[in-house]
């Protein structure tokens, strides 16, 4: 029965973080059509939540998919520590050139957690305000890519 | 194909204890999970069924139905209860929020029988959960 089941474990994580919504292809007005409030010049910030989905088979003996507290000090090693109270725009290497729309977040955020080493990474989803979410499963959205 | 969510919440207690592991090991790899006199959660269900609306009652199953269901099924064994000693399905299991999900699954599949169950999603808490789905059925864009 067990194996005709997928389980999967979400977990989430919480970090504030400033950005500007900015291209360097686009022309000032552009931008500002564009990115609209975004786009003002000083930023602006927001309570950003990742939610971790990653699947496996429980461990017998402990009942888990993934420890979690490993996964809490992979998440803080890979992800919070270098986005939590900071600016995307300035502090992170990836966004120097990439615009950090949340899309653009959700992919950076994949990137850095897909090689944890003790389950199976299915997909991230940022939540940007209460309002907005995205979410990347890497490239087969189906989030079937056993 | 249309998917419906029902949502409950019950209140139990658990502990994380492996009797093979030695104490010193079931501390480290528990945590405070490990506390011999266990400790809750209000735990929250989200239960998903799959179907097509039947074309005189506009409905993939009677809420009514699956409210009885959840209730039978699951609130009279695990509400208030401590899952580690009340619960015979999850005997000789460590009750993670894996493993409940997994069993609460195993519960409500057969029972469901207008529709089919798409999806258990567990929260023990707000900021974690367990989701139990076909496999092959994917949970990405899933409510």
């Amino acid at each position: 029965m067990s194996g005709a089941l997928k389980i999967e474990i979400g977990r989430r994580y919480r970090f504030s973080a400033s950005h500007r919504l900015h291209s360097p292809h686009l022309s000032e007005e552009e931008n500002c059509r564009v990115f609209g409030k975004c786009n003002n010049p000083y930023g602006h910030g927001h309570n950003y939540v990742v939610e971790v989905s990653l699947s496996g088979d429980a461990d017998p003996a402990t009942g888990m998919i993934a420890n979690l507290a490993d996964l809490d000090a992979f998440v803080g090693r890979q992800v919070l520590d270098d986005f939590d109270h900071k600016s995307l725009n300035d502090d992170v290497p990836a966004f120097r050139d990439k615009v950090p729309t949340t899309e653009n977040l959700c992919i950076e955020i994949y990137q850095r957690l897909k090689s944890f080493p003790k389950a199976k990474l299915e997909r991230i989803r940022v939540q940007e305000t209460g309002n907005n979410s995205f979410e990347y499963a890497g490239e087969n959205l189906e989030g079937d890519r056993r | 194909m249309v998917l419906l969510t029902r949502k409950i919440e019950f209140a139990a207690s658990h502990l994380y204890n492996n009797p093979k592991f030695s104490a010193e090991e079931n501390r480290r790899i528990f945590g405070k999970c490990n506390n011999p006199h266990g400790h809750g959660h209000n735990y929250t269900l989200e239960v998903t069924v799959e179907g097509e609306p039947d074309p005189v009652t506009g409905m993939v199953l009677d809420l009514k139905e699956l409210k009885e269901i959840l209730e039978r099924e699951v609130m009279q064994r695990m509400d208030h209860r401590h899952l580690n000693y009340e619960v015979a399905e999850l005997a000789g299991q460590i009750p993670t929020c894996e493993n409940v999900a997994r069993v609460i699954w195993q519960l409500l599949e057969p029972k469901i029988t207008r529709g089919r169950l798409h999806r258990v999603r567990l929260y023990e808490s707000a900021d974690l959960f367990a989701d139990c789905y076909r496999n092959g059925a994917g949970a990405a864009g899933k409510p």
